[in-house]
């Protein structure tokens, strides 16, 4: 690990202050991303700014919905009984990553920020256009398993390992910023940003802006809903695919449908027309596959990950039919019904 | 702002306190010392283990303030003030609560051979008095999930659940 300054602040202000808009130094907030890239040394900074005593750890109500401090650990956030309630997919996506012991430690901010687990960009040994803008991108036709099938570009082809962001991105949060220049909300849809031909930016999040909290605004996905999540090993594992879906129901009829994927592109994936295709559709097999069809209709097969095109079609059928059925996934029992 | 190290000279150590196992330590640190470090390096406090040192394994699972973390990813700067607990402080967390020499999970890990080798087991045991403490496993199934945080290269998984269910039906938390 490089040697940096330490700063810890304890107002907002402060820490914006802090940071100064020193483009080389960071907030650390659980510090389960950043002191991991730290040690490969992909992230050295010069300054560390603290905000882990920022009053930014309550979740309160809300224009009808929930505002969520930027400092509630994933386990708080996860087991809040207002969450549980009401945004059941929340909480089963924050359950479906990581381990307890990270849940503990990692932030709802931190979770936001959290960088891409390409193996080429963890590796400063090799070029990583995300890592060192303009020395290309090993992934392509070399081992991308793990990669996109969808956004991707010539520049970079890496995923957004988050299983929260997909559940916010279905659940259209407010990511609420605040900055040198004053406080600004950006739609979820907006935060993460697809690679084109600047992968080195992930989000849309401004040099100094802090993420202060994560509204969720009110819904009627509280029965029909599941976070289905595929991957290598049963826990403790990176999606390669994962489907966030939520329907609101009228008999067998669909009111409105929500549908986002993780592990296939630079950004939880969301696509409008297949929610509005599904829309007065009946809920059944034959309307969620034409609507996995038109999500996966531009999809694009790296050379090693072909299979997850398929995967992901299935992977939004079954999670449809599971939204619908009202059984949402387990993630404890991981028997995938 | 709280603490500034740039302001007292660049990169300089800061002076943090901690409650280790009960103990109340004054110590100055290089803010670049993960907590793992800090416990096996300077404090001879080597029973908790560095396995991955990236957050894929839990042999450095501790305490902070009851709640469970992977030492190897938290630096020990920011744990100012807290209280850790290391397995070396097991037993006498269970002496503070008037049961026995070792913690009952210890006795229970012993009981059910919920280990080979060992090297996981301290990981293994911080990581269960967590998953008691925050008391959301209740079926082998939960308790499985929510250890899967550590990992045991001689596989004695299978063991380990059964120490924990045993300790957790005994309503044994702490
Ligand atoms: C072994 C392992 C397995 C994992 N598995 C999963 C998984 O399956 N699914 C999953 O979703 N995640 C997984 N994770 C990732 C984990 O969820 C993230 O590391 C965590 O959410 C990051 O939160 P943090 O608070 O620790 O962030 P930090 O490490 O403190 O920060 C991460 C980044 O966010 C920035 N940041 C932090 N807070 C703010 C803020 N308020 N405003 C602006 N910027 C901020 C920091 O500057 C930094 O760049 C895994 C991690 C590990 C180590
Ligand atoms: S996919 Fe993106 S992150 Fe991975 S090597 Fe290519 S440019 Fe770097
Ligand atoms: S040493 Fe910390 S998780 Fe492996
Ligand atoms: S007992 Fe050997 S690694 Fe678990």
């Amino acid at each position: 690990m490089n040697r940096f300054d330490y700063v810890r602040a304890d107002t907002v202000a402060d820490a914006i202050k802090a940071l100064g808009g020193d483009p080389n130094a960071r907030f650390i907030a659980g510090g389960t991303n950043l002191v991991d890239l730290m040690k490969y040394n992909v992230e050295k900074p010069g300054r560390l700014v603290d905000i882990t005593r920022l009053p930014l750890k309550s979740i309160e109500e809300h224009a009808g919905g929930l505002r969520i401090g930027a400092l509630v650990s994933n386990a708080d956030l996860a087991y809040d009984e207002r969450i549980q309630a009401r945004y059941p997919l929340l909480a089963s996506a924050i359950l479906a990553g990581a381990s307890a012991q990270l849940r503990n430690a990692a932030s709802t901010g931190g979770n936001l920020n959290q960088r891409t687990r390409c193996y080429y960009f963890y590796d400063e040994g090799t070029p990583c256009n995300k890592r060192e803008p303009g020395s290309g991108c090993p992934a392509i036709g070399g081992v991308n398993r793990i990669h996109a099938i969808l956004g991707a570009s010539e520049s970079c082809i890496a995923t957004n390992p988050s299983d929260m962001c997909v559940a916010l991105a279905a659940l259209e949060a407010t990511v609420q910023v605040s900055g040198p220049e004053g406080d600004r909300a950006i739609a979820f849809a907006d935060y993460h940003r697809l690679p084109g031909d600047d992968p080195s930016k992930d989000n849309t999040i401004k040099p100094g802006e802090i993420v202060v909290s994560v509204d969720l605004p009110p819904t009627d996905y509280g029965q029909h809903h599941t976070y289905l999540k595929l991957r290598d090993r049963l826990s403790y594992a990176f999606a390669l695919v994962s489907v966030a879906a939520a329907l609101e129901l009228d008999g067998q009829t669909v009111k409105t449908a929500r549908l986002a994927l993780g592990g296939v592109a630079h950004k939880p994936w969301r696509n409008l027309e297949a929610e509005a295709l599904l829309q007065g559709k009946s809920a059944t097999r034959e309307s969620f596959k034409a609507a996995a069809d038109l999500v996966l209709r531009e999809a694009k097969p790296q050379s090693e990950n072909g299979f997850k095109i398929e995967l992901a079609r299935r992977a939004i059928v079954r999670g449809l039919e599971q939204a619908a059925a009202g059984t949402p996934q387990s993630q404890s029992d991981k028997r995938i019904q | 702002m709280l603490i500034e190290s740039g302001s007292v000279g660049a990169h300089a150590k800061i002076g943090i306190t901690l409650t280790i196992n009960g103990e109340r330590r004054e110590i100055e640190v290089a803010p670049w010392t993960t907590l793992l470090d800090l416990l096996r390096e300077r404090l001879d406090l080597t029973g908790t283990k560095k396995g991955c040192d990236h957050g894929q394994c839990g042999a450095c699972t501790v305490l902070v303030d009851g709640t469970r973390i992977n030492s190897c990813l938290a630096l020990a700067v920011m744990k100012d003030g807290a209280e850790i607990t290391t397995v070396e402080g097991l037993a006498g967390l269970a002496q503070k609560h008037g049961t026995n020499t070792l913690h009952p999970l210890q006795e229970a890990f012993i009981e059910h051979d919920a280990f080979q080798c060992g090297y996981c087991t301290p990981g293994q045991l911080c990581s269960s008095v967590g998953l008691l403490n925050e008391g959301h496993a209740r079926s082998r199934e939960e308790i499985r999930e929510a250890m899967s945080g550590n990992l045991c290269r001689c596989g004695a998984y299978t063991n380990i659940v059964d120490a924990i269910e045993e300790v957790m039906h005994q309503g044994a938390a702490r």
